[in-house]
């Protein structure tokens, strides 16, 4: 093995840990959105070394275009709430604890399994492409696959059901005062008197 | 030219332990649902690299494909929940539901 090729693959790995580091020690939640890009992006290019190019793509699709932009979306609409608090010392233990003994687990997991050996065998022809996996999505997997529809399906119905906020004219229906000016109605709809 | 699998299970174990050190360590709802989604994709890179070392079949890849689907279904649940718990207690910070109601 080449060094370049060595570097090829330590590249994105190294990447993918220090990335995945800094989304959760970054102070502002913004910057660890883009720390989580970053990761995203190095995960991408290990499901490239692994020869998963449709899921490569499929990866920086879904989650760089419609995950991330959906943080990116919540963080700055909530916005100033979300302004770094000064962290306390009485918290500072439990928090060390938990993160050792997270990391400890997490260590002896990898040098157990680090043992197993599975050669990489041979690619068959056009292994991890298009044409490939939609074979097996859909002649394999056509129950799941129509599952994930309903799931999406159920999960936008809850989303509206969780984060909808009531309108004016709900919010006047419920405040028994006919709604007749429009001064009133707005009145009563300011967000932190609902319920 | 290719890596060992052992290579990918170790780096899969360190993203998924800080995950779950994020997951525990901070106090942030936004940065708790981050942590969800990379403990999530290391589990996915797991998959993906044991279906590179059975190449006969694409079951790994058709498992992540569900797996990012359902984090998709997730990710925007856990967003509206940030919502309205931002609406609830006027703060990002887990700390302060700490009450069976509102």
């Amino acid at each position: 093995m080449s060094a370049s090729f060595s570097l090829l693959f330590s590249f994105p790995m190294v990447l993918a840990i220090a990335s995945a580091l800094g989304t959760i020690f970054a102070r502002r939640p913004l910057r660890g959105a883009m720390f989580l890009l970053l990761h995203l992006g190095s995960l991408a290019l290990l499901y490239l070394t692994l020869s998963a190019q449709f899921l490569a793509a499929i990866r920086v699709l879904v989650y760089a275009g419609a995950i991330l932009v959906l943080f990116v979306f919540v963080i700055m609409m909530i916005g100033p709430g979300l302004d770094p608090q000064q962290p306390t010392l009485k918290a500072a233990f439990p928090k060390t604890l938990s993160a050792v003994m997270v990391l400890a687990i997490a260590l002896s997991m990898a040098a157990i399994l680090a043992r197993v050996e599975l050669p990489m065998g041979a690619l068959p022809e056009g292994y991890g492409g298009v044409k490939a996996i939609g074979r097996a999505l859909y002649q394999g997997a056509t129950v799941p696959f129509e599952l994930i529809a309903m799931v999406l399906m159920v999960a936008v119905l809850g989303v509206l059901g969780i984060a909808r906020k009531k309108t004016d004219i709900e919010l006047a229906r419920e405040g028994e005062q006919p709604a007749q000016h429009a001064g009133q109605i707005s009145e009563g709809a300011s967000p932190e008197t609902g319920d | 030219m290719d890596i060992e699998i052992s290579t990918y299970i170790v780096l899969a174990s360190l993203l998924f332990g800080i995950g779950a050190t994020g997951f525990l360590v901070r106090r942030n709802f936004l940065v708790q649902l981050m942590s969800v989604e990379l403990m999530l994709n290391s589990v996915n890179l797991l998959l993906v690299g044991f279906n590179r070392a059975h190449a006969s079949s694409h079951d790994g890849q058709i498992f992540t494909f569900v797996v990012i689907a359902i984090a998709a279904a997730e990710a925007a649940l856990g967003l509206a929940l940030a919502i309205a718990y931002y609406r609830t207690k006027n703060s990002a910070e887990t700390d302060l539901g700490d009450l069976l109601r509102h």
